[in-house]
């Protein structure tokens, strides 16, 4: 055993094994010793800053992150939803509300309520409140027509409870190059399942120019619908 | 308070207010008030990865007498709302609460008897925040909106008036029960 014993010897600082803390180096070491410990702090100032500048600089999130929800639109400009309600079926915290009506092809002028999306239904009212959702996407999972899909956009406080309820102007996808904006008649020739199979490419010229026929009809009717 | 409280509405008032807005929106202490898992989102954002600092948050303040943010993070239950007025009722004035995640803003998923339907129940909110949990970013928004609150906050008379409009409002709406809207 190589190991010296505590209290022999010369008197000298025994090493490690001792039960008094031990003191390594002289004056100057002791000294030098709080600017080591700077040195760290120094250091730290070359090294890459991990904080996100989140205001400011945004981390994208992941391309299937869970934000808040958009009611998707067929390429026409016609609405996707049907009003089947198996999203607020689905729904664990029942944050959906929706209620169907039909589509109706009558002229609005004789007493027609126009037609929303291509086949029978649509969604007359659809709210998703934001306080009880908890994004857990079950109602993306049951949407049968692919109508409910989720953003990645995460900024939703506010200060009160109403604003937070969100209803179908706010969720609806925005009108995008080549839609209409519905109510307006499917495209000519086209029935409901040639929308699921992607023959729908577009609105066509009947379609533009009924919506110019008929721009004030539609805008006395949106008035009426909520 | 103090002698802001005595100042005529005017230019000077609203000089002090904007001044005193901003040393407030930029000095607020939370309180720790974990709850739920919305407080391992709370605490995220405490870490240098999101860093609440950058807020003049510099820390979780451990006694509600040295808070002036209220962060509930995370259910209520009918067993804790009391706890919850005590530690609001302890923070001195001003005093702000943000109600983080869907449970403590509304009940969430969580529709029964043994949860708290919001903590707008027992102590009044500033901020709600939707997300369960929200993520870290969604609380740090939560935080900046409420500083713009907190800006825009009246001093003195302009307060006296700010609460007189509120309160003739709160009395003119339809009271909670009475709404027959489609949500609640």
């Amino acid at each position: 055993m190589s190991r010296p014993v505590p209290g022999s010897g010369d008197g000298r600082p025994t090493s490690s094994s001792s039960s008094v803390p031990e003191r390594q180096g002289g004056g100057i070491a002791d000294f030098l010793a709080p600017l080591g410990g700077f040195g760290v702090t120094f250091a730290t100032m070359f090294r890459k800053v991990l904080t996100e500048e989140y205001p400011e600089v945004k981390r994208p999130t992941e391309a299937r992150y869970h934000g808040r929800h958009q009611l998707n639109r067929h390429p026409d400009g016609l609405e996707k939803c049907i009003g089947c309600e198996l999203c607020a079926w689905a729904c664990p915290a029942d944050a959906i509300l929706v209620e169907g009506a039909s589509n109706d092809d009558t002229p609005i002028a004789e007493g027609g309520t126009g037609r929303f999306s291509p086949g029978e239904r649509f969604g007359r009212v659809y709210q998703i409140n934001y306080l009880r959702c908890i994004f857990c996407g079950l109602c993306i999972e049951a949407c049968p027509t692919r109508a409910l899909t989720m953003t990645n956009v995460y900024e939703l406080a506010d200060n009160n409870r109403g604003d937070l309820i969100f209803t179908k102007d706010q969720l609806l996808a925005p009108v995008q190059e080549g839609m209409l904006p519905s109510p307006h008649p499917m495209v000519d020739g086209m029935e409901e399942r040639d929308y699921y199979l992607g023959k729908v490419t577009g609105s066509t010229r009947e379609q533009e120019a009924w919506a110019h026929d008929h721009a004030d009809e539609v805008a006395s009717l949106e008035s009426n619908r909520r | 308070m103090g002698i802001e409280e005595k100042l005529p509405a005017g230019f000077l008032l609203s000089t002090i207010e904007g001044l005193a807005g901003y040393m407030r929106k930029s000095s607020m202490w939370p309180a720790t008030f974990g709850l739920a898992c919305c407080a391992i989102e709370m605490m995220a954002v405490g870490t240098p990865d999101y860093d609440i600092a950058r807020f003049g948050m510099e820390r979780f303040s451990a006694t509600p007498r040295q808070a002036d943010l209220m962060i509930v993070a995370g259910r209520v239950s009918q067993k804790m709302a009391p706890v919850v007025r005590q530690v609001y009722d302890q923070m001195p004035n001003p005093k702000w609460v943000i109600s983080m995640g869907v449970c403590a803003s509304s009940g969430g998923m969580f529709n029964n008897y043994a949860i708290v339907q919001g903590v707008d129940h027992i102590i009044p909110v500033d901020i709600y925040l939707p997300g369960c949990p929200p993520r870290p970013e969604m609380l740090l928004n939560a935080i900046i909106t409420l500083h713009e609150q907190i800006q825009a906050m009246p001093l003195g008379v302009n307060r006296e008036e700010a609460a007189r409009v509120a309160e003739a409002a709160a009395l003119a709406a339809t009271p909670t029960h009475a709404m027959k809207g489609l949500l609640a």
